[in-house]
């Protein structure tokens, strides 16, 4: 198992603190903020490969129209599952994963400001996964409301719904503990110098992130502790008779949700930004805009959460609001996308995988952008709610952008994690492939979201049989280029070209300062920045 | 910023993993208590001792290294920050409960009286306090000022016996710091005995429950929890006491105790809030 670990190698050479302990139990009491970041990236890349695992189960029921594998409660909790695995298992433990990696190293600090806690973060995540995925063999299976959990819905299923929310309450102390962590070791454990508008995007990002997860986590909680009192125990939160309602679900649920959204993206944000500036070999355009765009757009998120829900009666005024205040973000987020190509301008490009993958996010991220714009539209949206064309449109946010942003992080950070060079050529296959494949299946799923198909059905009518043929050969497609991935990652652990301790020559920040594969302790001694 | 660059980073553990195992058995176990599966109320109460067990255990190794001497200035301005953002986060989970209030108060009540919904529920008035059309029975609505104003005394003079507790500390006073503490949690105490003795009334005398609609629902799961939430800081205050007996803290060194005490006062400023809203208005 040992040698499968980036970041491993060098360990007992430089380890100050004497000997961890080997085997199983380093992992299980670590307090390092590499060992942890590795199992956080690992753990994230097991529940990518289980949510893909049944996203493809979904594409498979919609290849044709007709029941052919699924009964329709099963679709529904694979719709589920899949959305909160993905969303709570993958892509935000991916990041935390990056960010516990890298943040020490970029501002100079020797760790974690709490690496016990750090520790009690990630070993909460299994139990949670857990709770989820046996959910699917308990009488009634997986909770089938979405991964929005909508009441009366949620209200009504079986015991697997109870396991959910005891899952999103483990995952939000989770991600509450980690993100008190973060917050505490960018504000409190920075070297000398590093003053904050000298941070490196990824660490701004992260701050910003951390700020959002801490003021909404504790929501969503209260949210699915509402579902589980009226469930059990009698009270009518969401109840009319007893003078509840089932929307005020949606109003603390999307409280929650839209910060969400941006909580997915906006360490993206921060990756994307070193990489265009690294490859480009030019500092990064508009440093200070960019911190600014990034707390804007976290800003915002508060006030637009009802754009989600303009089909549920509410007063044309509101739903002006929401329209307005919605579409204020893109104008932090095209000062961003302006930031990112302004970089590029007249740059010495290169194009090696994770610039690949940033120009990706660039560019299909702000479709998917371009595509919010148009379901922010209030009048337009009551036409698109719950059809593909919104499938498509998070799926150019989380996919597009949250997951390749993480692609491009790992490519970028893999020589100084692993000490070796990943092979070139492969991840560039990787990126071409992912990039076809991905479109493949989500850009079709505009025509057939504008062409009337509801989201989250098992079935469907015959006109559009090919454009979900289409799709459902891109998702496979997809999934299958994953496993280049793995190869390329786990080929690259094993061995490959040394790399140096800055392997891009365009690269900015501390933590190129450092050795390839990063000490186990890194910066006892803090650096000055000057 | 501190410009100390030397930053404790503790060793190997074994307490998360407890706590995790923990809260494994009381997830899973609540998950089948509420759906009646017989093992689920004692799988709930197994993880809980593992959860005390993992406190005592993991607090124990702090409060160690913290009397050890191996906390400087700047991991005690990691506390501080830790601390804070964490009764942030508390106060974001209060504030989903006061929304629903304030939705069912101003959006729902008077939607399901209104002309729309006429065909649905005739009968209905929208007026607060109100259990909904669907609801039947008589209850009385909780009066402000009986047991909840005493409560609001009670509780604002316990913020002040702990500020005069901490000045006790600054000084090097352990009398007051000891006396103050004793104050503070009697205050506490009673404030909590109160509180049950009002839920009872609820129940027995005033036909008001957890099921009584959403008055029922938003009174009991917001005191409730703000109940819970005294019961905690209690505690806390008691560990307090206890480690000033056993002769911790020094005047410049006792960031365990303000931390308590910030605890202590959130829970107040949550009181006044609830005091207003939910009792009083």
């Amino acid at each position: 198992m040992e040698a499968t670990v980036p970041g491993h190698a060098d360990t007992h050479a430089h380890g100050h603190h004497g000997h961890p302990p080997s085997g199983l139990m380093r992992w299980v009491t670590t307090t390092n903020h590499k060992d942890i970041g590795t199992m956080y990236l690992w753990f994230s890349f097991a529940m990518f490969l289980v949510g893909g695992m049944m996203a493809l189960t979904i594409r498979s029921e919609l290849f044709q129209p007709g029941l052919q594998i699924l009964e329709p409660e099963r679709f529904n909790q694979m719709t589920t599952l899949h959305g909160l695995i993905m969303v709570f298992g993958a892509i935000m433990p991916a990041f935390v994963g990056f960010a516990n990696w890298m943040i020490p190293m970029q501002i100079g600090a020797a760790d974690m400001a709490f690496g016990r806690m750090n520790n009690w973060s990630f070993w909460l995540l299994p139990p949670a996964a857990t709770l989820l995925v046996t959910s699917l063999f308990v009488p009634g299976g997986a909770a089938a409301a979405g991964w929005t959990l909508y009441a009366p819905l949620s209200v009504q299923q079986g015991m697997g719904m109870d396991m959910t929310i005891f899952a999103v309450h483990i995952l939000g102390m989770s991600s509450i503990m980690g993100s008190i962590n973060i917050i505490t070791t960018i504000l409190n454990l920075r070297a000398p110098g590093m003053n904050l508008m000298k941070m490196p995007l990824f660490v701004w990002t992260w701050l910003i992130t951390a700020f959002l997860i801490i003021a909404v986590m504790p929501v969503l909680a209260g949210a699915v502790t509402m579902i589980l009192t009226d469930r059990h125990f009698g009270t009518s939160f969401f109840n009319a008779a007893g003078g509840g309602d089932p929307v005020l679900f949606q109003h603390v649920f999307w409280f929650f949700g839209h910060p969400e959204v941006y909580i997915v993206v906006i360490p993206g944000f921060g990756v994307v930004s070193q990489v265009v500036s690294a490859f480009s070999r030019k500092p990064l355009f508009g440093y200070a805009s960019m911190v600014y765009a990034t707390a804007s757009i976290a800003v915002l998120s508060f006030f637009v959460w009802a754009h989600h829900m303009y089909t549920v009666g509410m007063p044309v005024g509101g739903q002006l609001y929401f329209m307005y205040a919605t579409m204020l973000i893109a104008i932090p987020t095209g000062v961003k996308v302006f930031n990112w190509i302004a970089t590029m301008w007249r740059g010495s490009l290169s194009f090696e995988t994770p610039m690949l993958f940033s120009l990706g996010f660039i560019f299909l991220f702000t479709m998917g952008g371009f595509s919010g714009l148009v379901l922010a539209m209030a009048p337009v949206d009551v036409q698109m709610q719950d059809t593909y064309y919104v499938v498509a449109h998070f799926h150019y946010t989380m996919v597009a952008g949250a997951l390749f942003s993480a692609f491009s992080a790992t490519y970028y950070w893999l020589p100084k994690w692993t000490g070796h060079m990943y092979n070139e050529k492969l991840g560039k296959v990787h990126f071409w492939l992912s990039l076809i494949f991905f479109n493949m299946t989500f850009f079709v799923q505009h025509f057939l979201g504008l062409a009337g198909m509801p989201r989250r059905i098992p079935d469907y009518a015959l006109q559009f049989t090919e454009f979900n043929q289409i799709s459902t050969i891109g998702a496979f497609g997809f999934g299958l280029s994953q496993l280049l991935f793995l190869y390329n990652i786990i080929t690259c652990i094993k061995g490959g070209p040394k790399a140096p301790a800055k392997p891009w020559d365009g690269a900015e920040g501390l933590e190129w300062d450092l050795p390839s594969p990063a000490p186990y302790h890194s910066w006892e001694t803090q650096p000055t920045v000057k | 910023m501190s410009q100390e660059t030397y930053y404790y980073v503790p060793g190997p553990s074994r307490w998360p993993l407890v706590g995790s195992l923990a809260l494994l058995l009381m997830g899973s176990g609540a998950a089948m208590w509420v759906n009646h599966i017989g093992a689920g109320p004692y799988m709930v109460l197994a993880g809980f001792l593992v959860l005390v067990f993992m406190m005592k255990g993991w607090f124990g190794v702090v409060i160690g290294e913290s009397e050890g001497g191996s906390y400087n200035k700047r991991v005690d301005l990691s506390f501080r920050w830790a601390m804070s953002w964490f009764i942030f986060s508390e106060v974001m989970f209060f504030s989903a409960f006061f929304g629903a209030l304030f939705y069912v108060r101003t959006l729902s009540i008077p939607d399901l009286g209104s002309v729309e919904q006429q065909m649905l529920w005739p009968e209905f008035k929208a007026a607060w306090p109100s259990a909904g059309p669907g609801f039947k029975e008589a209850f009385t609505p909780m009066a402000a000022w009986g047991i909840p104003a005493i409560n609001t005394l009670l509780l604002l003079t316990s913020g002040v016996t702990l500020t005069w507790a901490h000045w006790g500390l600054l000084k090097d006073n352990r009398t007051q710091l000891k006396l103050g503490l004793v104050l503070t949690i009697l205050l506490g105490l009673v404030f909590l005995s109160l509180q049950v003795f009002e839920y009872s009334h609820a129940y027995h005398e005033m036909n008001l429950k957890l099921s009584t609609g959403v008055y029922g629902t938003t009174f009991f799961m917001l005191t409730g929890f703000h109940g819970l939430h005294v019961t905690i800081g209690a505690t806390m205050l008691i560990v307090m006491l206890f480690r000033v007996m056993a002769g911790h803290f020094k005047p410049d060194h006792h960031f365990a105790f303000e931390g308590v005490a910030w605890y202590w006062h959130f829970v107040d400023v949550v009181w006044l809030f609830l005091f207003v809203v939910v009792y009083w208005l």
